[in-house]
């Protein structure tokens, strides 16, 4: 009596619990991202999700080269800005998992803070310092470097590239982190006493080893460059508009809602692909069989 | 590695210190410039003045904005944190059928650049009528918020011994008296420290907001308005470094917090 009680009341409560997580995953995050897609397959005629269907907002992006233009620029500067993000992060995971010591706290918390203060205000530090009067230029012209302030530091793709750089830095260092921490550091002893090089330890073992941390810090970085829109707009210039740019413009400017939504359904297989071919990697160098 | 060289481990020392310092300086250079006395940002430095904040603490518009922010932030750290809890709370407990499926999707914000999570969160105010206004812009932040929330809750749910939860349920205790008694209590420094970095995220966010926003725009929104005006640039920055600060000593709390939760 007193089981079969506690299990129905057990089952209340439950029901309960479960409300809010089902309500925000299928009744929100689940249910816009349906609505995005079905609104992709709809002519831009006022009505939101009622009417006729169609193909023509994808028909309209294939068709049209700029769209591949710019879409294979975004991955060009996601995957710079990924490999350069990954590859300054390495060291810094490998200092903390294997060498801080009682510095490691300190050095986590400094390298991780900046991820919570406003990306804005980083990505607009950046238009400060590299502004035509901004702080680069002038430490150049008093340092006798320069004769006259350049312009070509700002509004171009390298700018963007390291300004992105710069805002994810600290992503990318976590996820490796715990990869290398994870392995044995027996391994690496009997690996160099058995006379391997410290080269061939790295190589053959952590690399290896961190490979999971590496590609999923790899897509933390990769997934928010790749829609950003607000450093190609602050630092970018025209010559750097990025797919976010053009998901925004078509939901502000241009008012064309499901030619936007077909951007970011296009946009997310892209993501879907990428995600696909990390896991393809991380399947064959990455796995601890 | 057995015994690494000195060599070696003092250039790694210098990079990270190098790391470090290049992570910093670009942000460090907006409460610099907030001092200054010039409208541009620029070296060499003119001179020290506290106007900019003056000028800030008499422009109503900023006031009106920060009052969003915080509601908002407020409203949307609570909501997030409260469901990421019951999510946890179930993925690592009595785990029914729907509780991984949920877990999981709850992370999938990961996955989606801001701009689509915008988009979508737009397209579906509008077709509940709502059109972009405050409650708006806190359903995008409940869903930016809700991965680390539930990611933290979680790691702290997850080392708590389920013996401990065994035990209490054959000594009689029903789920929710188990859940009140003994799991909140352990988890609660990392439901508090959800709610810091919730909070964090929601105020210092921008990339949603700005889909979301009807006539009552959030600090970013107001800081992203004047951007294009050099004039009130000084101003910008001197708020900037309010911000910053804010958001400093709000991650201490969560770390402070977090580290609570570790001991």
């Amino acid at each position: 009596m007193r089981l079969r009680l506690s299990a129905n009341d057990g089952a209340g409560f439950r029901f309960v619990m479960s409300v809010p997580g089902i309500a925000a995953t299928f009744g929100l995050a689940l249910f816009a991202l349906a609505l995005v897609l079905l609104l992709a397959f709809r002519r831009n005629d006022g009505g939101l999700v009622i009417g006729p269907l169609t193909l023509s907002n994808f028909t309209g992006i294939f068709s049209d080269p700029l769209y591949a233009i710019i879409m294979l620029r975004s991955l060009w500067i996601a995957g710079l800005v990924t490999l350069a993000t990954v590859v300054t992060a390495y060291p810094i995971a490998w200092y903390l998992a294997f060498q801080a010591g009682r510095w490691r706290g300190l050095v986590l918390f400094l390298v991780t803070l900046p991820f919570w203060t406003s990306y804005l205000l980083r990505v607009f530090a950046w238009k400060i310092v590299l502004a035509y009067n901004g702080v680069l230029n002038s430490a150049l012209m008093s340092l006798g470097i320069w004769d006259k302030p350049s312009s070509a530091l700002l509004n171009n793709p390298a700018a963007v590239v390291v300004t992105l750089a710069h805002a994810y830095a600290p992503f990318a260092i976590l996820p490796i982190f715990v990869a290398l921490q994870t392995i044995p550091r027996s391994l690496l002893e009997v690996s160099s006493d058995l006379g391997a090089s410290r080269a061939q330890v790295f190589a053959r073992i952590v690399l290896p080893l961190s490979m999971p941390g590496v590609l999923a810090g790899a897509l933390v970085v990769f997934v928010p460059t790749l829609g950003d829109y607000v450093t190609p707009a602050l630092v970018g210039g025209p010559g750097s508009i990025m797919i976010g740019n053009q998901i925004q413009a078509q939901f502000g400017k241009a008012n064309d809602w499901p030619f936007g939504a077909a951007l970011a359904v296009s946009t997310m297989l892209v993501i879907l692909a990428a995600v696909l071919l990390i896991r393809q990697a991380d399947r064959r160098w990455g796995s601890r069989a | 590695m057995g015994k690494p060289g000195m060599t070696g481990n003092r250039a790694l020392l210098g990079y990270v210190v190098a790391y470090i310092f290049f992570l910093y300086l670009p942000v460090a250079l907006i409460p610099l410039f907030s001092f200054n006395d010039s409208i541009q940002a620029a070296f060499p430095l003119k001179g020290f003045t506290l106007d900019w904040y003056r000028t800030l603490a008499e422009t109503p518009a900023i006031r009106a904005a920060l009052m969003n922010s915080v509601s908002i932030a407020i409203t949307a750290a609570a909501i997030a944190t409260f469901c990421a809890t019951a999510i946890a709370y179930l993925d690592v407990f009595p785990r029914p059928r729907l509780s991984r499926p949920v877990a999981m999707l709850a992370r999938l914000p990961i996955l989606i650049p801001g701009v689509i999570v915008g988009i979508a969160m737009l397209i579906l105010v509008n077709l509940a009528g709502l059109g972009p206004s405050r409650p708006a812009i806190v359903m995008g932040h409940i869903l930016i918020c809700l991965p680390a929330a539930v990611s933290v809750i979680r790691a702290r749910m997850v080392a708590i011994p389920r013996s401990l939860a065994e035990v209490e349920s054959d000594l009689g205790a029903s789920d929710l008296t188990v859940f009140r008694r003994a799991i909140l209590p352990l988890a609660w420094s990392a439901v508090a420290s959800a709610f810091t970095l919730s909070f964090l995220t929601s105020f210092d966010e921008f990339i949603v907001a700005y889909f979301l926003a009807g006539t009552d725009i959030t600090l970013p929104l107001y800081i992203w308005s004047q951007l294009r005006f050099p004039k009130s640039l000084p101003v910008v920055m001197a708020l900037g470094s309010l911000i910053l600060l804010t958001s400093i000593l709000l991650a201490v709390v969560a770390e402070l917090l977090r580290r609570r939760t570790r001991l």
